[in-house]
C-alpha cells in the first residue's frame, strides 16, 4: 500500500432515493482520512463505471435500499469489468441474508447490512482495496 | 367570554361517543380528560391536549396499514386481506417507478418494479388495484408526491368508472413536494413547477371533492432521513405555512384550506419526546394559523395527523425484537392522540413485509386499543411537569427554525422554504443531525439491542421473508405493452397535446387535462415526460 489516501466513489444507483445512509458513510469514510467523491442520485451502472474510472478510485461503494440489489450491483460490476477496470465493489444497505452470497458470486468484495458499525464500514472499505493488490 | 371549560363541557356534550364502557379493568369510572378547570382542555384552542373534546371515547383512531407490493392485482389481495382482519382504510405505497412517474418499461425502472410498493403505469392498473374494494366507503392514502397530480387524476377516473362520484371520494394525497426536495428525495420537476401542481390539486380538491384532503405534510420522512424531533416538527409546520401561502396566492380563504391539511409524523424510539412533539405540534399549528394567517375557523386550527412507527429505528438483527419496539412506538403515537396510525412490521429491515409480519403489526394496534384502556382518556399524560415542560421545550425550538426560515424567504415562509431547499438548509441540517446520531451509535453513547448491545442469539435462524421475483417485472411489462396496443393512439396523442399546451400556461390547472387523459389510457411517464418538456427536470446540488 502506498501512502495517499484511499479514494472511494460511493453511489446510489437506480431510483431510491433514500440517502442517509450513503451521507453517514460517506462522512465516516472521510473522517477515516479517505477521499470521498458521492455521485448523486439516481445513476446507472454505466454512469457509476464512468465515474470511478475517471475520478480513479480505490473502492466503489453502493447503497441500495431499495430491493434491487440482486439486479442493478451485477450490472455495475459488469460496466466496470467491460472497462477493463478492476476497481472493487462493496455494497451496503438493506440486503437480506440469502442475497449475501449471491451479491459476492456476481463480483462484489463486501456486503455491509443495516447495524454495521462505523469500523466495520471503514474495514470492509481498506480490505477491499487491499483484495484488488492480488 | 366562555372559559375554556365551559367550551370543553359543551363540545364533548354534543360528541357522540362509542359503544364501550370506561373504567379501568377493575371498574374504576374513568373521567374523559383530567386536569384544572383552569388549563387547557381538548377539543378547544390551542389544542394542545387534542383536536377534539371527546377523542378515542368518539372515535378509536384509523388503523391505517400502508401496503403495496408486486402488480396491482397482488396488492389488491393485500387490501382485502388487510379489511378483512378489521384495518378500516387503506394506505397505498408505489414502486420506485411510479414514484418517479417513470413507466414500468422506461430503462431506468430496471430491477425496481414492484419492489417497494406497487407498479402503476395506466388506469387499467388503477382499476386492478381497487377492484371490488367500494371507494365511496373506505378511505384511501396514496403515498405519492412528484406525480401525484397524474394518480390523483387516475384514481377519480377509476372511481367515477366504477360508478363512484369524485364528490363522494374520501382519503388523502400525500402531496407534498417540499419535503421531497428535504428529505425524501423522489423528486422530478424543479421546486416551483411542483408547487404548481400541488396549487392545481388543492384548487381542485376544494372545489370538487369535499371529503378529500389535499395534502399530507410529512414529517416522518424527514425524521427518517435524520432530522431531530424538533427539526422534524419545525420543517414539517413549516411546510404546512408554506402551502397555506400558496393556497392564499391562488385565491383560496385560509379558512377554505387549512381543514384539508393534515399531518404525517413519525413515532420514534424516545418515547416522551414524541409525545411531546405531538403536543407541541397541536399548539404551534393552531396560534400561527390564527395569530399569523387569520384563520378563523376552529377546524383551521385544529391539527390532525397519520403516525407511523419509526422504520429506521428497526434492527435487521433479531428482527422480532422490532414487535417491541413498534409497540412502543405505537403507544407513543396514541397517547399523543394521533388520528390514524401505521404500525410497521417486524422484517422491514430485512424486506418488504410477508402477510404475517404485517398481521401482528395490526394487531398490535388492536391490543392497545381494546386491551390496553390508553384510549379512555385525552392527553393522559398532560399535566405531567416533565411532558408539559419537554412540550414547551420543542415549541420553542421550534419557533427558533421558523424565524430562521421566515428570514430566508425575507417574511415568506414559502420562499424561505423554497430558498431553504435551493440553498441546501434543510438538506444540510438533516444529515448534520444524521451523522451526529450515528457517532453516537459509533463511540457507544447510544444503545441498539441486538445491534452494539446483546447481541446473543444474531446468529439463530433467518425470518422468512417476502420474495418479489423478477416476473413481477416482467408480467408488468406485459400488462403495460398490452394496454399500449389496445388504446386509441390518436386519442392518446391528443390528450398529450392539451397536456403540454395547457402546463405551458401557469394559469390554468391541469387536474381536467390530467383525468382526461387517464380515461383514454395515457400512462403515467407519458403524462410526466410531457409535463417535464414544459418544466425540466431538477437535478440536485451534490453535498456530503
Amino acid at each position: 500500500m502506498t501512502e495517499t489516501a484511499l479514494r472511494v466513489l460511493v453511489a446510489k444507483v437506480g431510483l431510491d432515493g433514500h440517502d442517509r445512509g450513503i451521507k453517514v458513510v460517506a462522512r465516516l469514510l472521510r473522517d477515516a482520512g479517505m477521499e470521498v467523491v458521492y455521485t448523486g442520485l439516481f445513476q446507472t451502472p454505466e454512469t457509476v463505471a464512468i465515474a470511478a474510472i475517471q475520478e480513479d478510485v480505490d473502492v466503489v461503494g453502493l447503497s441500495m435500499l431499495s430491493g434491487a440489489h440482486l439486479t442493478l450491483v451485477p450490472l455495475v460490476v459488469r460496466a466496470l469489468r467491460e472497462r477493463g477496470s478492476d476497481i472493487p465493489v462493496v455494497v451496503g444497505g438493506i440486503v437480506p441474508p440469502r442475497d449475501i452470497p449471491l451479491l459476492l458470486e456476481a463480483g462484489v468484495a463486501g456486503v455491509l447490512t443495516p447495524g454495521a458499525s462505523g469500523e466495520s464500514v471503514v474495514t470492509t472499505v481498506k480490505e477491499a482495496a487491499v483484495s484488488r493488490q492480488f | 367570554m366562555t372559559d375554556s371549560y365551559e367550551i370543553y363541557q359543551e363540545a364533548f356534550r354534543r360528541s357522540t361517543l362509542r359503544d364501550a364502557s370506561f373504567t379501568t379493568m377493575s371498574g374504576i369510572e374513568l373521567d374523559p380528560v383530567y386536569g384544572p378547570k383552569d388549563g387547557e382542555f381538548p377539543g378547544v384552542y390551542p389544542y394542545t391536549r387534542g383536536p377534539h373534546a371527546s377523542m378515542y371515547r368518539s372515535k378509536l383512531w384509523t388503523m391505517r396499514m400502508f401496503a403495496g407490493f408486486g402488480i396491482a392485482t397482488d396488492t389488491n389481495q393485500r387490501f382485502k386481506e388487510i379489511i378483512r382482519s378489521g384495518g378500516d382504510g387503506l394506505s397505498t405505497a408505489f414502486d420506485m417507478p411510479t414514484l418517479l412517474g417513470l413507466d414500468s418499461d422506461d430503462e431506468m425502472a430496471l430491477g425496481e418494479v414492484g419492489r417497494c410498493g406497487v407498479a402503476i403505469d395506466t388506469l387499467a392498473d388503477m382499476s386492478d388495484l381497487y377492484d371490488g374494494i367500494d371507494l365511496s366507503k373506505i378511505t384511501t392514502s396514496m403515498t405519492i408526491n412528484s406525480p401525484a397530480a397524474v394518480i390523483f387524476a387516475m384514481f377519480i377516473a377509476q372511481a367515477e368508472k366504477s360508478g363512484v362520484p369524485r364528490a363522494q371520494l374520501g382519503g388523502t394525497l400525500q402531496n407534498d413536494i417540499l419535503k421531497e426536495y428535504q428529505a425524501q428525495k423522489e423528486f422530478v420537476f424543479p421546486p416551483r413547477a411542483s408547487m404548481r401542481l400541488v396549487r392545481d390539486t388543492m384548487t381542485f380538491a376544494a372545489k370538487e371533492m369535499p371529503r378529500w384532503n389535499s395534502i399530507s405534510i410529512s414529517g416522518y420522512h424527514i425524521r427518517e432521513a435524520g432530522s431531530t424531533a424538533a427539526e422534524e416538527l419545525a420543517f414539517t409546520l413549516a411546510n404546512g405555512f408554506a402551502y397555506l401561502e400558496l393556497a392564499k396566492e391562488a385565491g383560496l380563504g385560509v379558512d377554505e384550506i387549512a381543514p384539508r391539511l393534515s399531518f404525517f409524523f413519525n413515532a420514534h424510539i424516545d418515547f416522551f419526546e414524541e409525545i411531546a412533539k405531538y403536543r407541541a405540534a397541536r399548539r404551534l399549528w393552531a396560534t400561527w394559523t390564527k395569530e399569523h394567517y387569520g384563520a378563523k375557523e376552529p377546524k383551521s386550527h385544529q391539527l390532525r395527523f397519520h403516525t407511523q412507527t419509526a422504520g429506521v429505528s428497526l434492527t435487521a438483527q433479531q428482527p422480532e425484537v422490532n414487535i417491541v419496539r413498534t409497540a412502543i412506538e405505537a403507544l407513543a403515537g396514541v397517547l399523543g392522540g394521533t388520528q390514524s396510525l401505521h404500525t410497521n412490521s417486524m422484517d422491514e429491515a430485512l424486506a418488504l413485509p410477508t402477510e404475517k409480519a404485517a398481521r401482528i403489526a395490526l394487531r398490535t394496534q388492536q391490543v392497545l386499543a381494546y386491551e390496553t384502556n390508553v384510549a379512555h382518556v385525552a392527553d393522559p399524560l398532560g399535566g405531567s411537569y416533565f411532558v408539559e415542560a419537554l412540550t414547551k421545550e420543542l415549541e420553542d425550538q421550534a419557533e427558533d427554525i421558523f424565524a430562521q426560515i421566515l428570514e430566508m424567504g425575507q417574511g415568506s415562509m414559502l420562499e424561505g422554504c423554497i430558498t431553504g431547499i435551493e440553498e441546501n438548509y434543510f438538506q444540510g441540517r438533516i444529515a448534520d443531525s444524521a451523522y451526529e446520531l450515528e457517532r453516537r451509535f459509533n463511540n457507544g453513547q447510544r444503545f441498539v439491542v441486538g445491534v452494539n448491545r446483546f447481541v446473543e442469539g444474531n446468529d439463530d435462524e433467518d425470518l422468512a421473508t417476502l420474495t418479489i421475483t423478477a416476473q413481477d417485472e416482467l408480467k408488468q411489462r406485459e400488462r403495460l405493452a398490452k394496454v399500449r396496443q389496445d388504446r386509441d393512439d390518436d386519442q392518446v396523442r391528443q390528450s398529450l397535446e392539451v397536456l403540454a399546451k395547457e402546463a405551458s400556461d401557469p394559469e390554468v390547472n391541469l387536474m381536467p387535462a390530467l383525468i382526461e387523459a387517464s380515461q383514454k389510457m395515457v400512462s403515467v411517464g407519458e403524462m410526466m415526460s410531457t409535463m417535464a418538456g414544459v418544466f425540466g427536470r431538477y437535478v440536485e446540488s451534490v453535498s456530503i
